[in-house]
């Protein structure tokens, strides 16, 4: 066995350009499914990050759209959301965790000779353990505060670094909309969405002061959406029933009567998110998958032009009392030994080629031992499948035959 | 006793419809110790008999015993251990392994009898001192001459102790001076008491052995022994 293997690594040594070649093929086809593999889980690990940071469990409500002559508006457009639908599903849905009442508008934020626009959410504290923020410096504020219409400001992170740069933002006072507001919090960062939209470029305000001192809706009361948390994960569907029922009641609509508003379920549209990713690492391995079977053809290709180049060997060698199975042994060694080595070799540079696309293009990605593995073993396979036909052929030669082929 | 015996071999070929009885009811013995020579023309049925008698084909009918073993029936793993065991070859163009040493290529009927990996390299050496190549071992073929090929191919033929050696045209592919020193080597194994067996068509290359066998057309023409040979 071991001599096989020296003999085998002979013969590949004693053609180094086409050995290399051969391998180049494994190589790629490696390298490709491991990179491939790294992009996808990244993508996926990306939005499995995002669902446990914004919670699994949240619904949206949103107003339906507003009609204008008979031509529907976009969704959301309509007024027909108000803070009382809020309390309303605080007091009456059990599933619910917390419910928070929203009004926002792209503003900007002002500190000396700083300004920065952003999305600034009049809500209720709740909003925080809706979303699952974090604090990072200062603090949340609190109901009395929301309800009171304090002149406070909680900043995210990516807020708080553009106006303040290194200076410590609480206690400063920021002016939105020319109304000074006294900053209390910075929040912790969460990144990006796996869509790339910056979690952390947001500013919130108490609901109260929202409504009173920033944006003057047109109907009092009125909210753009309102931000609910189901108890749990499996209570989302329940909770989901519970505010279509009790909207629907408030409203008094019969059954087969259009609602007016629009639940939407986080979790879902994650799901989908997620499952589209999934898709496509699927179609990325199984494109690379591809090359790497090209690299095995390549392998079968030299190995049947190697066969046929040392006919006269393997004569030789059965003359002298070489079985079958020693022939066939010594090919499929052969065959396999470029398959590992290229299969080592694509690992390494999968994992390279993963870190580059990481380090230059900012997209994540996840080398699994998993996919090493995977990759690996397929190489493995590749080469034994290949190199089987040329090493079953070259067993079969005559050695009366073999030993005069000039 | 005789270690080799051939009783009414046939060998038939068939070249489309035609019929081509290569060997038609041969039948000899050598014994043990002897140093015979084939001798006849292309188309006699000697480079048939050869392959027989290597044990690299089979007769449609008789029987071949080679050192109390019958071959006409074995599987070929079976005759390919035959082969490693019994017979050392040496050819007319030396069929060395190109890319191996002197010593590598002598150890190879080693590799395949399982000798390991030490005592293979010392029986190599041993092997190749016999034919004076001890200051050759780590050369390849490409960078030796002729006749040190056809010796490292000898001394390939001698590393498994066989009890037969079968020469196919050792001399075919050598100058006059060189065949001779072959030929001197080949005797010089005989006289130890090694069983050659040498297959050419050369009468001065058979002048050296003790017996000739003449092949024509597929049976034995004539079968003498030499009284005093060189």
């Amino acid at each position: 066995m071991l001599e096989t293997l020296r003999t085998a690594i002979r013969s590949l040594l004693s053609n180094k350009i086409r050995s290399a070649l051969t391998m180049l093929g494994i190589i790629i086809g490696v390298a490709a499914v491991i990179t491939m593999v790294a992009i996808g889980a990244g993508a996926s690990r990306n939005i499995q990050q995002f669902i446990s940071g914004v919670g699994s469990n949240i619904l949206i409500i949103m107003p339906g759209a507003a009609s204008v002559g008979g031509v529907r508006q976009q969704a959301g457009s309509g007024a027909t959301l108000t803070t009382e639908d809020a309390s309303a599903l605080e007091r009456e849905a059990y599933a619910l965790k917390g419910v928070a009442p929203e009004i926002y508008s792209r503003t900007q934020l002002v500190y000396g000779n700083m300004n920065w626009s952003t999305l600034v959410t009049g809500s209720t504290s709740a909003i925080f353990d809706i979303r699952e923020w974090k604090i990072a410096d200062g603090r949340f504020y609190i109901d009395d505060e929301a309800r009171g219409g304090a002149k406070i400001v909680v900043l995210g992170a990516t807020v708080a670094k553009n106006l303040f740069g290194t200076e410590d933002p609480i206690g400063k006072i920021v002016r939105i909309r020319n109304v000074p507001m006294e900053v209390v919090g910075v929040l912790a960062a969460k990144g990006q969405t796996p869509w790339g939209q910056d979690q952390d470029d947001t500013a919130f305000v108490p609901f109260a002061t929202a409504q009173r001192s920033l944006f003057r809706r047109g109907i009092a009361n009125s909210v753009q959406r309102i931000t609910v948390a189901a108890v749990n994960g499996d209570s989302v569907p329940e909770a989901e029933r519970e505010i279509n029922a009790i909207l629907r009641q408030r409203r008094r609509l019969n059954e087969g009567e259009a609602s007016d508003f629009d639940v939407r379920n986080m979790a879902e549209m994650l799901d989908a998110a997620a499952q589209s990713t999934k898709v496509m690492s699927l179609l990325l391995g199984a494109v690379a998958s591809v090359s790497l079977l090209v690299g095995g053809i390549g392998i079968m290709n030299i190995m049947l032009v190697s066969v046929t180049e040392r006919t006269r060997e393997i004569g030789i060698r059965m003359a002298i009392g070489a079985r079958t199975s020693d022939i066939r042994t010594q090919f499929l060694m052969e065959a396999l030994l470029l398959s590992i080595a290229g299969g080592i070799i694509g690992i390494v540079l999968g994992m390279s080629a993963s870190r580059l696309i990481t380090g230059f293009l900012g997209w994540p990605t996840v080398v699994s031992t998993g996919s090493i593995v995977l990759a690996f073993g397929f190489s493995v396979f590749v080469g034994i499948f290949f190199g089987f036909y040329p090493a079953w052929k070259a067993s079969l030669l005559n050695p009366i035959e073999a030993l005069r082929y000039e | 006793m005789s270690l080799i015996d051939v009783r009414d071999i046939v060998k038939i070929y068939h070249t489309g419809d035609v019929e081509l009885r290569a060997l038609d009811g041969v039948s000899f013995s050598v014994g043990q110790g002897e140093f015979v020579s084939i001798m006849g023309h292309s188309g006699s049925g000697k480079s048939t008999m050869m392959n027989i008698l290597g044990c690299l084909d089979v007769p449609d009918e008789g029987e071949y015993e080679l050192d109390g073993e019958r071959t006409g029936r074995l599987s070929k793993d079976a005759l390919a251990k035959i082969r490693n065991a019994k017979i050392g070859f040496v050819f007319q163009g030396f069929n060395l392994l190109p890319r191996a040493t002197a010593l590598e290529n002598v150890e190879l009927p080693l590799i395949y009898a399982g000798v390991p990996g030490k005592k293979r390299k010392e029986r190599g050496k041993t092997a190749l001192e016999r034919v004076g190549l001890a200051d050759r071992m780590g050369h390849r073929p490409s960078q030796m001459s002729g006749g040190q090929q056809q010796r490292v191919a000898i001394a390939r033929a001698l590393v498994g102790e066989t009890p037969l050696i079968l020469a196919d045209e050792p001399t075919g592919n050598l100058d006059t001076k060189t065949s001779a020193e072959i030929m001197d080597l080949f005797v010089a194994l005989n006289r130890e008491g090694k069983t050659i067996i040498l297959v050419t068509h050369e009468p001065d290359i058979a002048e050296y052995s003790a017996r000739t066998i003449r092949f024509q057309d597929g049976r034995i023409l004539a079968d003498e022994r030499r009284e005093n040979h060189a």
